[in-house]
Formats: C-alpha cells, sequence, structure tokens
C-alpha cells in the first residue's frame, strides 16, 4: 500500500516536472544565496582584519626604558625568567654625505634570506666582524659606493629606507656596545614568569593597539548576515508558493489514497519524507551553487592582499564541513516552513474534501488581514527590540520590520487596488483594476518576496557605498596628511619643522590632550586653520561656517560625544575646569571607542600649555612624498617607523575594500532574479486557474494581444506599486541603524541607483509575465471556448 | 613601505636561524679552521672539564632519560644543550662567535613533543658554568651545585618537565682514557658520562602533570671535526640493562664502511673499551618517519658478554624536527637481557 502510495504521489511531479523544477530550484537559489553571503561575510571579515592591521602596524608590545637603554644583562635575565622578547638596537650610519636610518636586531633568532649574489653566505658573515648590511636594491647601491662599511646584501623585502643588520654589526657601527634601545615582545609571556616591574624596574611596555574597528565591522557584519537571512527568505516565499501548489493539485490523489484505506498520519509522514528528500537535494545543489557564487565572486583577492601586505592568509574559500553541514540545515529547516501549512492543512484534511485547483488561489480578505496583523506585530516587536539597545536587538528589529513590512503588502496592496478600481472609468480600466486585485492573493507570496528582494537590494546598496563613504572619509580623517612623522623630541621637531618649511605644503601639528569629557574618557585634539580639515574631516551635523566658528573658540565633538551626552550643536560643552565652549559641529568617527573633540591649537595650548610637541603630519605634493621621506631620513636622526607614508597604505586599503565589495552589487542582482522568478513561478502556478476569468472578457471582444499586454501591464504595475513600498523598508532600516548602533551610517542616497532598482524591478514583473501572456497570444480560442463548456 | 618592514619583522622574528645550523651533521666532517683538535694524552681537569671548551668547534651536554609513572608507561625525555664556535674562542656581548643550541624532548608511546632554542654566546642568554654547576638557554636548565645533584627543566608547546637528578656512580670515560675514536683515518672527540643517574619528578603533558621516576645518562663531548669526510650519521645507543650492566654503543656509517665503538660498564662502574667490530649492529625494521626510513628496531651482539638482544623503539616516531632533525628517543631491550635505554640517529 505503501509503495502504492509513494508511487502515486511520485508520479504528480512526473505529470508536473516544471513544478518540481521551480520547487527544486527555488530552495537551492535560497540555500545558495545564503551560504554564498555566509561565505562572503567570513571572507570579508578576515580582509579587513588584515587591513586594519596593517593601517596600525598592530598589536605589537614593545618594552623600553625612557631613562637609558637597556642592558644585555637585563636582557639576559628576561630570557632567562622565560620572557619572549627579541632586542633591537637603532641608530643612524653615517654613509658619505648622508646619514641612514640602521636597525640592529638579533638576526641569530631570524631566518636571513641572503640576497641572489650571496649564496655562500655563511652564520658567520652574518654575525661576526664585519657583518653584512641588508638593504633594498636602491640603498643597498648607494651603500656599496661608500668605503669602509660592511658588505651590502640586496634583500627586496628589506624595509625601505632603513639599513637592517644584525645588532652585534648595529653596536660597532653606531659604537654603542652593550646596549639595547628596545625588546620586542614575540610571543606570549608564560604564566609565572616574573614580572617586569621586577626585572626592569624603570620600564615601560606600550602595546600599539590596533584601531577598533571591531564595532564598526561587527554592525556592518550582523548587517550582511541580516540580508543573507532575507535573502534566504525571499527564495522561502518561491517554496511556499510551489508546495502550496503542488499540495493543492494532489488533493484529488490524496483523496483517492485515503479513500482506498491509507491512513492519514501516514499519508502526513509520506509527505513530510518527500518534501524533506526534496530539501536535502535541493539544499547540497544550493551548497554547490552558493560555493560557486561565492568563488566567482571572490577573484584572487587573496593573491592580491598577498601582493599588497605580504600577508600569508588562507586560499580563503574552503568548503568546510560545517558550512554544508550548515547550508543544508538551511534548506531542510526552510523547505519545512514553506510547507508546514500545506502539511497541517493535509494532516487536518477530511477524507471526502471537495477538490477544485483555484481553492489554493483564494486566500480570503480574512487571510490578508490577518497576515497584516501579524506584520504590524512583527513591526511593533521589532521597534520595541530596539529598547534593548545593541546589535542583537538591531538585528532583531530590522528582520522584525523587513518580514512585518512583506506581510503588510498584499492588504495595503489590495487596499489599494480596490481605491483604483472605485476610481476607474470604462469597462476594461474597471475590468483590469478588479481583476488585479482578484488575483491579488495568489501573486501576494510572490510580491512580497519581490518586496524582499528589493529591500535587500536596497539595504546592502545603501550599506555598502554609505560603509566605503564612511570608510575613505575615515581614512582621510586620520590620514590626512601624506606623512605622518614622530619626532625624538620637542628639539628635533622644532628643526624638522624649520627644515620643512618651503620643501612641504604645510607642516600640521598633532597635539592632543587626555581628559574626560561628559565624564567620559576622551580626548581634545587642537588643530590649525587648514584646508586638510575643511576639506576632508566628516560633519554629520554642523552650524554655519564651522571651521570659522572653530577659530573663533567653539569646538566639534564626535558623534560617540553628541549620541552619548545628548549633545547638539550650539550646545555647550565643557572641556575642563573655567573652559566650556559651543559646539558649532559634530563628526563621524567611526570605530572610535573614545568620545573626541576637537578645538583651535591656540584655544588648546592656552589651557595646557605644556601639551607636548612631537607628532606632526605633513601635506606635500603626494608625488614627492617618497623623496620627502628619503630626505627627512637622510637628514635626520629619526627611529625608522618614525615616519609613515599614508598614501600609499591608503591606496592599498582602498582597493583592497573594493575588490571584496564588488561581489554585493553582483549577489543584489541575483537575489533580484530569484524574486522575478518568484513572480514567474506564481503566474504560471495561476495559468490554469486563469483561463476562465479571461475567456469571459475574450468573448466580450477583447483580444488575446490585448488580454496578453494587459496581463504584462499588470504584473508590472503590481511590481511598481510593490516597489513604492520601499521607501518605508528604507526608512526603517536608517533608524534602526541608528538606534541599534549608536551611530549613523551616513545614508547617502544614491538616486542613480534607486532608478536603475525600479527600472529593474519593473523588469522582472514584465518578464515574469512575458511567458504566460506569450502562451495566451497563441492560445487556441477553442480553449477558451472550452471553458464555457465546461463551466462549473 | 611601513608594511614591508613590518612583513619583514614578522618573518624575521617567527623563525628560527635556518642557515646557521642548515650544514647539520655533514658539517661535521668539514675541516677546523683554526679550532682545537682532541689529544690522546689529554687529562681530564674536573671540575672546568663539565664547562665549556671554545676553543673546539663543537661540544654538547646531552642528557636522555627512561622514565616511567606509576602505571607503568615508559617515557623518555632529552635534554641537550649543543654548543657551536663559529670561531675559536669566546667574547664577551654580541661579538661573541659561540652560538648555543638547545633542544627538549618528551617522548611517550604515541606522542613525540620537541622544542628548540637557539641563542648567542657572550650575552648570557645561554652557556654553561662548571661551579656551581649551571648549563641553560632561557629559561631551560640543567643547574646543581655540581653535576651529581641537579635539577632539570625544560618547555615548549604541549610539553613540560621538572626533574631531580642523583648520580650514584661515578663518571664513565669512552675510548681510550675518554678520547673516542670516530674513524678509521683517526678523527676523534673527548668523550665522557655520567650514566648513573637516578631521576624523580614531573612531567607536564597536555592532559596534566605525571609523577615519574627512572634513570638517566649525561653523555659529554667535544670535538672539532668529529666525523670523517666519507661518514654521514650516526647511531648511537645508551643502554641500561636489568643485570646492573649498562652499554655505550655506536655505529658511524660511512662510504668506506662502517665503524663502530663501545663501552660496556658493569654494575660496579667500571668501563672496558671495545674496538671497531667487536659489537655487532644490524638495524631490522625500517619506520617511515618525516619522509624518510629510519631503523626503529635493532640487533645487537656482543659475543664476549654472551648479549644478543632487540632493540625497539618505545615510539618509531621520536623524529626531531628541528634546525638540525634527527631521530631521538626511548627504547626497550629483549633477548639474552632485558633493560631500557635511548637510541639517536643522524643523518638519515
Amino acid at each position: 500500500m505503501i509503495r502504492t502510495a509513494v508511487s502515486a504521489l511520485l508520479a504528480h511531479w512526473r505529470r508536473r516536472p516544471g513544478q518540481l523544477l521551480t520547487l527544486v530550484l527555488g530552495l537551492a537559489l535560497a540555500t545558495a544565496l545564503w551560504s554564498a553571503v555566509q561565505a562572503i561575510n567570513a571572507e570579508a571579515r578576515t580582509r579587513y582584519a588584515e587591513a586594519a592591521a596593517t593601517l596600525s602596524g598592530a598589536g605589537q608590545t614593545v618594552i623600553r626604558r625612557p631613562a637609558a637603554p637597556i642592558g644585555l644583562a637585563e636582557y639576559a635575565a628576561m630570557r632567562r625568567a622565560g620572557w619572549p622578547v627579541t632586542p633591537q638596537l637603532e641608530g643612524r650610519l653615517r654613509a658619505g654625505d648622508r646619514a641612514y636610518p640602521l636597525l640592529g636586531v638579533d638576526l641569530l633568532a631570524r631566518p636571513v634570506a641572503p640576497g641572489p649574489g650571496d649564496p655562500d653566505l655563511t652564520p658567520a658573515d652574518l654575525l661576526t666582524a664585519p657583518g653584512r648590511l641588508i638593504a633594498t636594491p636602491d640603498l643597498a647601491a648607494r651603500l656599496e659606493a661608500v668605503p669602509g662599511l660592511p658588505p651590502v646584501l640586496h634583500d627586496n623585502s628589506a624595509p625601505a629606507g632603513v639599513i637592517l643588520t644584525d645588532i652585534g654589526t648595529a653596536e660597532r657601527l653606531l659604537d654603542r656596545p652593550g646596549q639595547i634601545d628596545r625588546l620586542l615582545l614575540t610571543g606570549p609571556v608564560p604564566d609565572g614568569a616574573e614580572p617586569l616591574a621586577k626585572l626592569l624596574p624603570d620600564a615601560r611596555s606600550d602595546t600599539v593597539a590596533p584601531p577598533d574597528t571591531a564595532s564598526l565591522t561587527d554592525s556592518f557584519h550582523l548587517n550582511l548576515t541580516a540580508f543573507g537571512l532575507l535573502a534566504f527568505a525571499v527564495g522561502l516565499f518561491v517554496v511556499h508558493g510551489v508546495a502550496g501548489l503542488a499540495f493543492e493539485d494532489r488533493r484529488a490523489t490524496f483523496r483517492t489514497l485515503r479513500a482506498l484505506g491509507l491512513p492519514g498520519p501516514v499519508l502526513t509522514r509520506l509527505v513530510l519524507a518527500e518534501l524533506t528528500a526534496l530539501a536535502l537535494i535541493a539544499g547540497l545543489l544550493g551548497v554547490g551553487l552558493g560555493y560557486g557564487i561565492a568563488a566567482a565572486l571572490l577573484p584572487d583577492v587573496s593573491a592580491t592582499l598577498r601582493g599588497l601586505y605580504g600577508a600569508q592568509i588562507g586560499e580563503g574559500l574552503q568548503l568546510r564541513p560545517g558550512w554544508i553541514a550548515g547550508g543544508l540545515a538551511m534548506a531542510l529547516a526552510g523547505a519545512l516552513t514553506a510547507g508546514a501549512q500545506g502539511l497541517i492543512r493535509l494532516h487536518r484534511m477530511p477524507i471526502l474534501d471537495a477538490t477544485g485547483p483555484d481553492r489554493w488561489a483564494r486566500s480570503t480578505l480574512r487571510q490578508s488581514r490577518a497576515m497584516a496583523l501579524a506584520g504590524l506585530v512583527l513591526i511593533t516587536a521589532g521597534f520595541a527590540s530596539l529598547g534593548a539597545g545593541g546589535l542583537i536587538a538591531g538585528f532583531m528589529a530590522m528582520a522584525g520590520l523587513m518580514l512585518g513590512a512583506a506581510l503588510l503588502l498584499p492588504f495595503v496592496l489590495g487596499a489599494v487596488l480596490g481605491r483604483a478600481a472605485r476610481l476607474a472609468r470604462g469597462p476594461v480600466a474597471q475590468w483590469v483594476w478588479a481583476d488585479m486585485a482578484a488575483q491579488l492573493p495568489g501573486l501576494s507570496l510572490a510580491l512580497m518576496a519581490l518586496l524582499l528582494a528589493l529591500a535587500t537590494n536596497i539595504g546592502v546598496g545603501t550599506m555598502v557605498s554609505s560603509f566605503r563613504l564612511t570608510f575613505t572619509g575615515w581614512l582621510d580623517q586620520r590620514l590626512a596628511a601624506e606623512i605622518y612623522l614622530t619626532a625624538r623630541d620637542e628639539a628635533q621637531a622644532q628643526e624638522i619643522n624649520r627644515w620643512l618649511t618651503g620643501r612641504a605644503d604645510a607642516v600640521l601639528p598633532i597635539r592632543r590632550h587626555d581628559t574626560r569629557l561628559s565624564d567620559r574618557p576622551g580626548r581634545i585634539y587642537g588643530v590649525i586653520d587648514h584646508a586638510t580639515y575643511r576639506d576632508n574631516w566628516p560633519l554629520v551635523t554642523a552650524a554655519a561656517d564651522p571651521w570659522d566658528r572653530l577659530a573663533g573658540g567653539a569646538v566639534l565633538i564626535n558623534e560617540q560625544l553628541a549620541y552619548g551626552a545628548g549633545l547638539r550643536i550650539g550646545d555647550t560643552l565643557t572641556l575642563g575646569p573655567g573652559w566650556s565652549a559651543e559646539i558649532a559641529g559634530i563628526y563621524s568617527d567611526y570605530g572610535n571607542p573614545r568620545v573626541q573633540a576637537i578645538v583651535a591649537l591656540p584655544v588648546l595650548l592656552h589651557h595646557h600649555p605644556d601639551i607636548a610637541n612631537r607628532q606632526m603630519g605633513i601635506r606635500s605634493d603626494p608625488a614627492g612624498a617618497d623623496a620627502l621621506i628619503a630626505d627627512l631620513h637622510a637628514r635626520f636622526d629619526l627611529p625608522a617607523d618614525a615616519i609613515v607614508d599614508q598614501q600609499a597604505i591608503k591606496a592599498m586599503s582602498l582597493s583592497v575594500f573594493d575588490r571584496t565589495f564588488l561581489v554585493t552589487s553582483a549577489l543584489n542582482i541575483l537575489t533580484l532574479g530569484v524574486a522575478a522568478f518568484a513572480i514567474l513561478s506564481s503566474l504560471l502556478a495561476l495559468w490554469n486557474a486563469r483561463l476562465p476569468q479571461l475567456a469571459p472578457a475574450w468573448a466580450l471582444g477583447l483580444s488575446r494581444r490585448r488580454l496578453a499586454a494587459l496581463e504584462v501591464l499588470r504584473s508590472t504595475g503590481l511590481a511598481a506599486l510593490t516597489a513604492l513600498g520601499l521607501a518605508l523598508a528604507w526608512l526603517l532600516l536608517a533608524v534602526v541603524n541608528v538606534e541599534a548602533f549608536g551611530w549613523r551610517l551616513p545614508m547617502h542616497l544614491f538616486p542613480l541607483d534607486w532608478l536603475r532598482l525600479l527600472a529593474l524591478a519593473l523588469l522582472a514583473g514584465a518578464i515574469a509575465a512575458l511567458l504566460p501572456a506569450r502562451r495566451l497570444m497563441r492560445l487556441p480560442p477553442a480553449r477558451l471556448l472550452q471553458v464555457f463548456a465546461h463551466e462549473r | 613601505m611601513n608594511v614591508d618592514r613590518r612583513t619583514l619583522l614578522a618573518a624575521l622574528l617567527a623563525g628560527t636561524a635556518g642557515p646557521v645550523w642548515a650544514q647539520g651533521f655533514a658539517g661535521l666532517g668539514s675541516d677546523a679552521d683554526g679550532f682545537s683538535r682532541p689529544d690522546p694524552g689529554y687529562r681530564f681537569s674536573f671540575p672546568a672539564d663539565h664547562g665549556p671548551h671554545p676553543g673546539f668547534r663543537i661540544e654538547w651536554w646531552y642528557l636522555t632519560a627512561n622514565l616511567r609513572d606509576a602505571a607503568g608507561t615508559d617515557y623518555g625525555i632529552q635534554w641537550t644543550l649543543f654548543r657551536s664556535g663559529l670561531k675559536p674562542g669566546e667574547t664577551a656581548g654580541w661579538q661573541s662567535p659561540q652560538l648555543w643550541m638547545g633542544h627538549a624532548a618528551l617522548t611517550t608511546p604515541d606522542r613525540h613533543f620537541h622544542a628548540e632554542k637557539i641563542a648567542r654566546g657572550g650575552i648570557g642568554q645561554a652557556g654553561v658554568t662548571p661551579v656551581p654547576f649551571e648549563a641553560w638557554i632561557d629559561d631551560w636548565q640543567m643547574a646543581g651545585p655540581d653535576p651529581d645533584r641537579l635539577t632539570l627543566r625544560a618547555h615548549g608547546d604541549g610539553f613540560a618537565y621538572d626533574l631531580r637528578l642523583q648520580a650514584e656512580g661515578p663518571l664513565i670515560f669512552h675510548g681510550q682514557n675518554g678520547y673516542s675514536v670516530k674513524s678509521a683515518d683517526g678523527q676523534a672527540s673527548h668523550y665522557y658520562s655520567q650514566p648513573h643517574y637516578v631521576l624523580n619528578g614531573v612531567l607536564t603533558l597536555p592532559e596534566g602533570p605525571v609523577e615519574v621516576t627512572g634513570h638517566g645518562w649525561l653523555d659529554r663531548e667535544w670535538s672539532s671535526r668529529p666525523l670523517a669526510s666519507d661518514q654521514s650519521g650516526w647511531d648511537w645507543f645508551s643502554l641500561t640493562l636489568d643485570t646492573g650492566d649498562k652499554l655505550m654503543a655506536f655505529r658511524l656509517r660511512g662510504a668506506r664502511g662502517d665503524f663502530t665503538a663501545a663501552t660496556w660498564i658493569d654494575p660496579q662502574g667500571r668501563a672496558v673499551a671495545l674496538g671497531n667490530g667487536e659489537i655487532t649492529l644490524i638495524p631490522n625494521h625500517f619506520h617511515p618517519v618525516a619522509g624518510r626510513e629510519v631503523p626503529t628496531e635493532w640487533s645487537l651482539s656482543l659475543p664476549e658478554r654472551q648479549l644478543d638482544v632487540t632493540i625497539r623503539a618505545v615510539n618509531p616516531g621520536a623524529w626531531m624536527d628541528m634546525s638540525v632533525s634527527y631521530w631521538e628517543g626511548p627504547v626497550r631491550i629483549t633477548g639474552s637481557h632485558s633493560g631500557r635505554g635511548y637510541l639517536e640517529m643522524t643523518g638519515y
């Protein structure tokens, strides 16, 4: 009996291969999108962890003793206490008429790749007198021209502009025997090791902290995950529609099987097993497809990063078991969710149920009201969850709002169409509007899918574009100057400053004072009045002429401070005892955990005259920056890491960023494709049910061509109406981001993108209707006449 | 450019001193410019000879021990400090031409943990002092008032040990009063051992500490050119038999033939040197490890002492994958005699 039942159930798919294809493909596409987003998400995360690390020289812990160099005995004592430290000695090596920074390291602790010309290099050559100097080929060539220096090794991977050598060679060349400038921590300090304070009492340990991009990227990734889920949901609408249709189509089969004695629970289980099998097949297909999408959308980014940063990152995209399992689980859960309604109905179906292919299509007004109500509840719950604050709450809110909006859609569209039908003039127009309204229940699922797809598009598009602008601004804000320099001391800073006059476009002192602002740990920067700031500083809101006001004593604050302390333009901020200023502007400051304020430098110095003046940003012609850096190194006794050329790093970061997010636009198109597929499958499903409605119109004199054109128009019109509903979704998105993440990704509007999207939505609607329309045009009139013959 | 520097530094910091030791065991057969040569007439002088001999090119303090826990599980540990002179003599500070390399290992029947440290002489990061006796590299050390009473510590990825050693017998001088010949051409080293250590202490494994007891063997050897030019490596055995007898045996593998030597040590600590060919060493079984075939089961016979035993590695996978790599691990002895010991195989 069961075997018979199974073959009877499966026979349906033989008769309707299109339905099977739609079901499997819908689920596979949904899983594919989800999996691809997951993979890309993970990739992107890795990417910018690396980009951020590159910007900062991240995480390196340096131990120094400000008062005096560290001695060899002290170094040995630290090693013997288990501290994994490695010594460095720095200085300047006079070579001819120039001096170059020299970095001495313990070459024994490191592998040294000998230059191509020195295959016979021995450890004794490197470690014992005269030793070897290691430099990039251009510098090496200059050094070789100088008599009296140790032999030079050419090494492309050597630090630019710096001579690397063994610390033993360095101490001889610099005449600083037995001295160590700093120790780098190369690993974790073992538990129970003697503390630094005991080993080197007056030493200081500084960890160069990576910039805190974590909170910034977290919100971004959560958004991306949310959109991955929404993309999945789009696919599920397809599955839900097809599963429901298949159920209705097989109503007669079910009834017959039941009548022949197959128990209801057994039938339910059989259908469940069938759904599960289909889900697994579609899931596997989807995971494979998703992997393909992700792999195709992430071309050689790894290789680029290796080239740019020399960082060894894994080949990135790997088909991991967890990933496959996750994709399959999503497919299964999705199929069961989508098929739940059908299964429950099947379970409750009376043995002798009336059959009718149009039943499924006729979801009632009551249903659309219930859905609208559920949508409202979801939206309300979404807003309510914002109260909890934090990223997860933001995620819940966004999901609630988007799904809620989708659920509201049929009701809203119904209302709009009803109103339109009443306003319509002429019989054809009236019929078209009324027919649209009648068609709505059957199409509503597909339209909801379209809404979600569009929302996903807008969400991802807006987010990536805004994020990029923000990222650029963030880079510019911190790295506006071409060169950053930290002098050894104030005297040297002044000397450099004088020397730079006429050689650089401008020197921007970087001077700051750490304090508490509105009772939070914060920092006040003093800036000079310069176009760099006017051009680059990303102000979210500002009073008129904020920079002029700043020069006049006003203050600019970052968004964190404004948001946290509830400050607005025109409010007064206390910056210290007896010092308060009017807020002239608020700037975005992504990823900064601290509150921050900017005042004019003279004002800051008036209140804190003793602030150190060692750091500066140097503006120069970007093309001449390299030469200027070389000159600075040659002219001044600067530590090797004292000068940072930010243009190069900025360009690299942005190119990596762009390559990474190239993928999102492709994902957008794919999502939209799935939505178009949903509409197509719904229209095809409705096809049989539509004939009885079209036949009378045809009989009354509307040509098939006209009917077909109206068909396309109708679908396009519904898509347009759906797209208009998106303003709501977008608004919610903007609100949610601010509420959840504490700052606003400035919602840069991209009107052209929006127009393009609207056009795409219309195109999706039109294309989806084309196939049924074509069928209609070619339909033999006899078929239309049959409708009257078979009138039920 | 900042990027490049960081990359370079990171790469430099992460690695080992490959080129320094890359010449490996084959280098032990190369010329000894300016270094002292072992002298058959040399008279040892203690405690000074427990310390380094920077006039010679290569030297080691090599401790191995067979240990057992309460459940009877066999363990082996190795603690080795190698000294290698780039030039003869010692200079204080970074200019020192002396390089030090430490190897530590802990072998269980199914796992082999090992670690390496490299340092320069002259700065105090590594070295050996005879009085009080101390051999160290970073925070690994073998130290005590004298070599008869030692504490031994080392740690690495996944393992650590902290052991106490007590010598219960005299030093043993191999070959001719500690002048140990390595080839028919006369290559030699100064070589003495302390094979009579009794040990107890704690091994720390990933799953937790294990109390152990056992016996240990310290080898001291220095030379400038211990191998003949045709010799590619050696197989070295230190065996402690249940009868209380001990045996040190080695075979140097050369293109022109193998060279063997051994020292029989009776329970009273009397040593008898056995010359080339007196012992027979035959590899029975080769085990694939680290992409090579290494003989981890041997037959050893010494008819003169009615000794005919099979020697099997406790863990055939005890490969020391280091700047200089070799096989080193505990063995079990069966046959005419039973017992435990250590096996070292280089040049495979």
